[in-house]
C-alpha cells in the first residue's frame, strides 16, 4: 500500500501520520506538497491536522485551492481512499467531498484532551477492520470541530450508514446534549462521516496519536487499526 | 470596479463570537443588547471588466470561496 501524505502550508499533523504509515506499518510513504498535481500513484491519500493558511477565511476553505487537491478530488471520484483528520476533515467539506462544515466549539475554547468516540459504522475503509460499539479513546486539538449539517443532511447520513465515529462517553453511551461527552456540540455527537462509497472519511480526532504506548491511551484493540491495510 | 461582499451566518446558524461579544457586553451592564451575530466585509476590485459581468464575476467567487453555502449567505455591493 502506497501512501501520500499532502501537506499544506500550516500542516502540522504530518509526521506523525508518516510515522504512523511508514515506521509503524512500513508502508511506503511519500510527503505531496500542495502545490503538486500528481499524487505519485498512492492508493491512499492522507489530510494531515493543522492550520492550513493559517485557518483564514474558514477553516480549510483556501487549502481546497491548492492545486493538489484537484488530484485528491480525482482520486475519491474514482473510488481512491481519503482520510482527513481534524484539518483534513475540515478541508473535505469545505472541498465538497464530504457533507457538512466544522462550525466554532459551542463551549467557545479550544479543546485539547482526550475523548472517547463509538465506532458507528464499519462501510468505510477506515473502519472496516473496526467493531461497531468498539470505543475509541485519542485525543483532539481543535476550536472548530463542531459538526454541523441540515437535519435532512443528517438523517442521509444517518439512514446510509455515512456517520463512523460518535463521541461518547468511556462505556459507549452517547449523549448529544451532554457536553462533558459531546465536547464540542457536533450535530448528533458526529465525530466522523464517511463518503457514500465509504473511501472518502472525515474526522475530528487524532487517533494518529495514539498508537504508541509511551504517550498511553493506545486504545486497546482499536490503536492502530484504522491505519491498517485491508486484510 | 470596487466592492463590498458582506458574509454573515444564516439566521439559526450557532454564531459562538456573537455570543461571546454579547456575553462581554452584558458584564458592562449593556442588558439591552441582544442577538449579536457577527459578519465579515471583504473588499475587492475587479479589474478589466464592468456593470454586470464585473458582478457576475464577484458572485462566483463568492460562491467558490468567501461564502460556505451550508451555513452562510452573502450580499455584493458596488462601492465605486
Amino acid at each position: 500500500m502506497k501512501v501520500a501524505v499532502v501537506v499544506f502550508p500550516g500542516t502540522n499533523c504530518d509526521q506523525d501520520m508518516e510515522h504512523v504509515y511508514g515506521k509503524l506499518l512500513k508502508q511506503e510513504t511519500v510527503r505531496v506538497w500542495h502545490r503538486e498535481t500528481e499524487l505519485h500513484g498512492s492508493d491512499v491519500v492522507v489530510l494531515p491536522g493543522g492550520f492550513s493558511y493559517g485557518d483564514y477565511l474558514r477553516t480549510g476553505a483556501l487549502a481546497k485551492l491548492s492545486p493538489v487537491m484537484e488530484a485528491v478530488k480525482a482520486h475519491a471520484e474514482a473510488g481512491g481512499k481519503v482520510i482527513g483528520i481534524c484539518n483534513g476533515f475540515q478541508i473535505l467539506c469545505e472541498s465538497g467531498l464530504l457533507p457538512g462544515v466544522l462550525l466554532e466549539n459551542v463551549g467557545r475554547r479550544f479543546l485539547s484532551r482526550f475523548v472517547h468516540m463509538r465506532v458507528e459504522s464499519t462501510n468505510s475503509f477506515f473502519t472496516s477492520g473496526m467493531t461497531a460499539g468498539d470505543v475509541v479513546t485519542c485525543p483532539i486539538a481543535h476550536f472548530q470541530g463542531n459538526y454541523f449539517a441540515e437535519a435532512a443532511v443528517l438523517d442521509e447520513l444517518e439512514k446510509r450508514g455515512q456517520v463512523v465515529f460518535r463521541y461518547c462517553d468511556a462505556n459507549g453511551d452517547v449523549r448529544p446534549d451532554d457536553i462533558e461527552v459531546n465536547v464540542n456540540g457536533s450535530c448528533r455527537a458526529i465525530a466522523g462521516i464517511t463518503s457514500r462509497g465509504g473511501n472518502v472519511v472525515g474526522l475530528m480526532p487524532h487517533p494518529e496519536r495514539a498508537v504508541e504506548d509511551l504517550i498511553g491511551f493506545v486504545g486497546g484493540a482499536t490503536g492502530l487499526a484504522p491505519f491498517r491495510p485491508a486484510a | 470596479m470596487k466592492y463590498q461582499v458582506l458574509v454573515r451566518l444564516k439566521p439559526g446558524v450557532l454564531d459562538v463570537q456573537g455570543k461571546a461579544v454579547e456575553n462581554g457586553l452584558k458584564d458592562k451592564q449593556f442588558d439591552a443588547i441582544k442577538n449579536v451575530r457577527v459578519g465579515r466585509v471583504i473588499e475587492l476590485e475587479v479589474d478589466g471588466v464592468a456593470g454586470a459581468e464585473a458582478k457576475a464575476r464577484v458572485d462566483e467567487v463568492c460562491k467558490l470561496l468567501l461564502a460556505n453555502p451550508v451555513i452562510e449567505q452573502y450580499e455584493i455591493k458596488e462601492v465605486a
